[in-house]
């Protein structure tokens, strides 16, 4: 007989094929977005993800395109959650996501998120993707996406993108 | 009960799209291309969390509504928002003036809704709180650039503030609903958190070589479905596609 609900590790390998489609370089493991993955006792396969900001436009065409993979490999019951609870952060990127994100020119998160200083004006040094300088300075505070700062580097001229930490 | 929160989960939920859509007039209008950028990025992420409140609230309803029939197909006197956050957005102090003191308050909200005995209010804040953490740093720059800079930005902001103000008592307001969900764990005790926000917006402001303005009388109504006239035009341009043509889709 064969077996019709493939081992949820090979679910998850699965997973690395769909990409972030405003940073197609990282998946959406690399991003840590899919919490949870899961066959119900009634053989539906359950999958949880979780945005990165509340009103990130991607999340619509993520949850389409992990449907599409799942459709692919012939699972045809499945149902996609999204929950908001524990709320994403940068911490979850993975290291090879981090590495990614610098080998294409974006300075990838630095500290940890839980960190209030910032609102009363601490400023965090973020070394420039592409001569590794720490002179560099904020532009704005807001990006080409939802998840990045724009900057610049006082020492090779060169402005680029900062994913923000929260 | 079921009732009270869906009506406590709308309060919040106007705030945010309104606030989300008089922000996203500023999309290629913006002073600067980087300023157009970060507020229709605030606005997104405004009108994010609207979507996420709208749709709890449809959940408890249990009517088969989806929250964009919520958002769309509900009348000015049935919107529950801060009267402050529908007026015209005016200069660029005068909005950055609204949005500091707004995340500021805000900020202060989500912080106590992290403990809410509510889940789905607890989640939500968690998450929605990294998002204003960064709205209040963006406004707060421009308070201290605006109001430490020129002759001509200092009196601007200067006016924005004093203009302001008046919208700013409502935030505290606790009516019969704001005290029972306080009451159960659910809401917020918002007369509390009026000593540090007033002493932190307070300190920004003098920083930034600003006076904040003295305590008089405020308009309030807007958490009753009593607005000024501006709600009507912001619902008339928002709704419009949904009311000529009901249920379209993308």
């Amino acid at each position: 007989m064969v077996n019709p609900s493939p081992d949820i590790d090979i679910i998850w390998d699965w997973m690395k094929q769909v990409e972030d489609p405003e940073i197609p370089v990282l998946n959406v493991l690399d991003l840590g977005i899919v919490r949870s993955i899961a066959w119900s006792p009634e053989q539906v396969l359950e999958i949880s993800i979780t945005p990165t900001y509340s009103g990130c436009p991607a999340m619509k065409t993520i949850e389409t395109d992990i449907g599409e993979i799942l459709e692919e490999n012939g699972i045809t019951r499945y149902q996609i959650k999204t929950v908001l609870a524990p709320a994403w952060t940068t911490d979850w990127m993975s290291e090879e996501g981090r590495l990614k994100l610098h080998q294409v020119g974006i300075a990838p998160p630095v500290g940890v998120s839980a960190d209030k200083g910032l609102l009363m004006g601490k400023i965090r040094t973020v070394r420039c993707p592409i001569c590794g300088s720490e002179d560099t300075s904020m532009i704005s505070q807001f990006g080409s996406t939802a998840c990045k700062a724009l900057y610049r580097c006082e020492n090779c001229l060169e402005p680029f993108d900062h994913f923000k930490c929260i | 009960m079921q009732k009270e929160l869906f009506d406590y989960i709308l309060r919040l939920a106007d705030n945010s799209l309104i606030h989300g859509q008089r922000l996203a007039e500023w999309c290629g209008h913006g002073p600067v291309l980087e300023e157009d950028i970060a507020l229709s990025n605030t606005a997104l992420d405004f009108i994010g969390q609207a979507t996420n409140l709208y749709k709890y609230a449809a959940e408890l309803e249990g009517q088969d509504r989806d929250e964009d029939q919520i958002a769309f197909l509900r009348d000015a006197d049935a919107y529950f928002n801060l009267i402050l956050l529908e007026q015209p957005n005016g200069d660029y102090a005068f909005t950055m003036a609204r949005q500091f003191l707004f995340t500021m308050w805000y900020y202060l909200v989500l912080e106590q809704l992290t403990n809410s005995k509510d889940s789905f209010l607890s989640g939500f804040a968690q998450k929605s709180i990294k998002e204003v953490k960064y709205h209040v740093i963006h406004s707060r720059d421009w308070i201290l650039r605006m109001g430490d800079g020129t002759e001509e930005s200092h009196q601007r902001i200067q006016s924005a503030f004093d203009s302001i103000w008046e919208y700013t008592p409502e935030m505290f307001e606790m009516d019969d609903l704001e005290k029972q969900m306080s009451e159960q764990g659910i809401g917020v005790d918002l007369l509390a958190l009026r000593p540090t926000w007033r002493s932190q917006v307070e300190a920004v402001l003098q920083e930034a070589t600003l006076t904040t303005p003295a305590d008089a009388w405020g308009h309030s109504g807007g958490k009753r479905g009593r607005h000024s006239e501006h709600l009507g035009f912001i619902l008339a341009d928002m709704q419009y596609l949904q009311r000529a043509y009901p249920g379209a889709k993308w």
